[in-house]
């Protein structure tokens, strides 16, 4: 990197009066204290909402998936607008870890940690719903390419929700292994702060023996790499595949070729956004406003509006050639979505997707934090409302009117999502009281290139 | 890193460098004459081709100068006058691609042969509902206006970030930048739109009937990765004349990089509409492929690999990107690649069955070739190699991975 040749144009990343000392001690705080007001009330009502979506999916394993509102022309609704909607918030993490990594940008380093985490929670809540949708989730298992003695069916390696599987599993797999890798330098620095003998054990343990030698950084960087590599492309097949759930298929509104990469697009705005909805909080509760700065957030900002804009002309993109190909079907499904009876679903997508995003071309609302939270609360919201569309309108007019209906969601499902939403939020409370939340170790090596006091202000 | 460089060293042209385009200039025009008196379609769809391909190239130097100035990038401020001088060819381009439209297209594009009375008549032999649909968006006035203001949007802009960036050379006012990065942010939002609608016009709309959502972002992909090679080029021929002893090795392992991975990007796209498309067989869209599969199809199957395989091993180590021998062989593979890309593209739709590459094509791309050389290196004779007040010049003088 250009070391300390770094342009005067740069912004510090690390404000205030930092030493290595201090950065610890700032990210090692709330591990150390105990959790104030705001963390239990936050905790207790996602966990009333976890409780409560847990007791919704014990309603449906007991009686079933009639107790949704899926009908026979609308066979997919609530459940896969809500695994792409979680599956597409765990992109922002992988981004930031692995892609960002590529592009050398620095300032992914306070915020990469707990996008990772928060990536590896949402497919887990993800995960949840086909898992569950299967009917008889007990045999989920044969969903694995599995021999017959097991009581399975071979499994259709022609179809793309077989690839979700792998696709699914891989990047679950590769994401927990590449966040617990960079947690075991900063485990092993809270471990040794441990005033606590039992905590000290414990830290012991999931640090792996961390001993901060020559050779373990040689091994820990080294492992970084190969991680950093094989999460690249897995960024972009696990939305692609998703992608390729709907596009494969001859329905219309479902079958376009832009789909895979703008649904990589979408999903790392979502994500973005739920990074941004998170960090604000968590910056502010845990007293991390020198580390996650403005520029961090305006960064981010900058990221939704250019993921924001691809989306856009990705819509765009599909109404004009759903027009240009003058084939009737895909013409009357894009019109259908916009002035057909989910019209109110499709004009929140564009609102909240489309057009919110653009006030980021202002500086004064991409460096407001206030401004900022309510557009990231926006784009989640448009980005549920982008996948709903998506899969609800294209369905729910078959090509025979007399199999036209109308779908809305039972009490049971809407549980269940709101489940999720608690499941996510206890996970990452559980995780921020646990773990630093901040890339200890990684920031360090920063702090003498970047941080405020470091860095020599000149003709500007 | 040598300890001394000239700060406002400017490329000299010398005789070869005006001689060897001119000759190559003198090859095209000969192979285009050559063509019109033999096989006049044929000869426009190779025009088309070459100047599309060329013009892309071009565009994806400006393309390269405001995603940098809008992503804050550093280290590409040592290489930056080269991509500013690939846009310079980006007027005669364009001009191109108009006067191929307005004198060509009968050859061209079918879609210019019939009214939408005759199309939309039942009774009509040439009874096309389908095409009579397109025809509020295909014809030839809005066609034309479509492509001057492409042409206006890109030249213009090009122009404008090449004037701020000589500017600066000059006054050294922090100013030069800022506007830059606000007039960059500005580019990539009219480029977005307009490479794609640009790549739904001059190729997508040689196969009429087809369409695919993908395609606008598929030429994107290949623009940008041919441009990319094309920049390694002029850097590496700058470099072995000792003009570029500002850069590090780093430098090069980063557009070594670059090609890479959008080669991969290229690679993902090409196989998303390919795949969807053959995938769903639906018989509007698939017959995009089966022409291809039919007629096309050694060369068909070897864009695949040339431009996916051949790249991907070439600069998948660490060493190869920083070997300039490889970066330039690397190069070479995937703007032949792209040029092959594009010629699939253009050819089945125009030429068809009778397809081949004999003088007149080779010939014609020697003669492009000749004029983007031609054009790119007077260019850089302008400014100096090293934007000597760009604020970011130390972070690029240092560049170290």
């Amino acid at each position: 990197m250009s070391g300390n040749h770094e342009a005067v144009v740069r912004d510090p990343l690390i404000l205030g009066k930092k030493t290595y000392h201090q950065m610890t001690e700032d990210i090692c705080r709330p591990i150390e204290g105990k959790a104030n007001k705001y963390w239990w009330i936050s905790f207790i009502v996602a966990f009333v909402a976890m409780i409560w979506g847990m007791t919704c999916l014990a309603y449906t394993i007991g009686t079933g998936i009639g107790s949704w509102g899926a009908n026979k022309t609308v066979g997919w609704a609530w459940d896969i607008t809500n695994f792409v909607w979680w599956i597409g918030i765990g992109h922002a993490g992988t981004l930031i870890s692995a892609i960002l990594l590529l592009f050398r940008q620095r300032w992914r380093m306070s915020i990469n940690r707990s996008a990772e985490a928060m990536t590896i929670f949402a497919v887990i809540c993800a995960g949840l719903f086909p898992l569950f949708h299967t009917g008889r989730p007990w045999l989920d298992y044969w969903m694995l390419p599995l021999a017959n003695q097991f009581g399975s069916l071979w499994v259709n390696f022609n179809s793309p929700l077989l690839w979700d599987v792998f696709a699914i599993s891989t990047y679950f797999s590769v994401s927990l292994v590449f966040w617990y890798l960079g947690l075991l330098p900063d485990l092993a620095t809270v471990r040794d702060r441990c005033v606590d003998p039992t905590k000290r054990f414990i830290y012991g343990i999931i640090s792996f023996g961390w001993k901060g030698t020559a050779r373990d950084w040689h091994r820990f960087e080294e492992v970084s790499l190969v991680l950093a590599g094989l999460s690249t492309p897995l960024v972009l097949s696990v939305h692609t595949i998703v992608s390729f759930d709907f596009a494969t298929s001859i329905v219309p509104g479902w079958h376009t070729t832009i789909f895979p990469p703008y649904f990589v697009a979408g999903a790392i705005f979502s994500g973005f956004a739920m990074v941004l909805t998170l960090m604000i909080i968590a910056r502010k509760v845990l007293g991390l406003q020198e580390y996650i700065t403005l520029q961090h957030i305006e960064l981010m900002n900058k990221i939704i509006i250019l993921t924001g804009s691809i989306v856009g002309v990705a819509y765009t993109t599909e109404f004009f050639i759903a027009w240009y190909s003058g084939n009737g079907y895909e013409g009357y499904a894009f019109q259908n979505r916009a002035f057909g009876p989910y019209w109110w679903a499709y004009w929140s997508m564009m609102t909240c997707n489309v057009i919110t995003p653009q006030l980021f071309w202002f500086k004064k609302i991409r460096t407001s934090i206030m401004a900022t939270f309510i557009i990231s609360i926006f784009v989640n919201i448009g980005m549920w409302f982008e996948r709903f569309v998506i899969i609800v309108t294209s369905l729910h007019r078959d090509y025979l009117p007399s199999s036209w209906v109308m779908y809305s969601p039972t009490f049971i499902e809407v549980g269940i999502f709101v489940g999720t939403i608690g499941l996510f939020f206890v996970l990452f409370l559980t995780f921020s009281r646990l773990f630093p939340v901040i890339a200890l170790a990684e920031l360090k090596s920063i702090l003498k290139k970047t941080g405020n006091q470091y860095k020599k202000k000149g003709i500007l | 890193m040598p300890t001394f460089y000239k700060m406002d060293r400017k490329y000299e042209l010398t005789r070869n460098n005006k001689m060897i385009p001119l000759v190559m200039i003198a090859i095209g025009v000969i192979a285009i004459i050559m063509g019109f008196m033999t096989d006049k379609t044929r000869t426009w769809a190779v025009l088309l081709q070459n100047d599309f391909y060329f013009t892309a190239i071009a565009l994806a130097g400006t393309f390269f100068i405001a995603f940098n100035y809008a992503a804050q990038s550093g280290w590409t401020v040592g290489i930056k006058r080269v991509p500013e001088a690939m846009g310079g060819f980006l007027k005669y381009g364009m001009l191109g691609l108009i006067l191929i439209f307005i004198f060509g297209h009968h050859d061209l594009y079918h879609w210019t042969h019939h009214s939408h009375e005759e199309l939309s008549d039942p009774n009509s032999p040439v009874f096309d509902p389908i095409l009579a649909g397109k025809l509020g968006f295909l014809n030839i006035p809005f066609y034309i206006s479509r492509l001057v203001l492409y042409a206006v949007l890109w030249v213009g802009f090009t122009y404008v970030l090449r004037r701020h960036s000589l500017q600066e050379d000059l006054d050294g006012n922090i100013e030069h930048y800022k506007r830059s990065v606000v007039l960059s942010a500005i580019f990539l939002v009219i480029f977005a739109v307009s490479s794609s609608m640009a790549a739904w016009d001059i190729l997508m709309s040689l196969d009429a009937h087809w369409f695919s959502t993908l395609f606008g972002w598929y030429i994107f992909a290949g623009l940008f990765v041919s441009g990319l090679a094309m920049l390694a080029m002029f850097v590496l021929y700058l470099d072995r004349k000792g003009y570029m002893n500002h850069l590090t090795d780093s430098h090069f392992h980063d557009i070594g990089k670059f090609m890479f991975a959008f080669s991969v990007f290229w690679t993902y796209l090409w196989f998303s509409q390919f795949m969807l498309i053959w995938y769903a067989n639906l018989p509007e869209e698939v017959g995009y492929y089966q022409t291809r599969w039919k007629l096309f199809r050694s060369i068909w199957i070897g864009n695949f690999f040339i431009n996916f395989i051949a790249p991907f091993l070439v600069f998948m180590t660490r060493d190869a990107k920083r070997t300039k021998r490889i970066l330039f062989f690397g190069g070479i593979i995937i703007l032949v690649g792209h040029w092959i890309d594009v010629f699939v593209m253009v050819m089945p739709a125009t030429v068809g069955a009778e397809w081949t590459i004999g003088f007149i094509e080779i010939g014609t791309a020697i003669g492009f070739l000749g004029a983007f050389i031609l054009s790119t290196l007077t260019e850089l004779t302008k400014a100096s190699l090293v934007p000597k007040n760009h604020p970011m010049l130390q972070e690029s003088l240092h560049h170290h991975i």
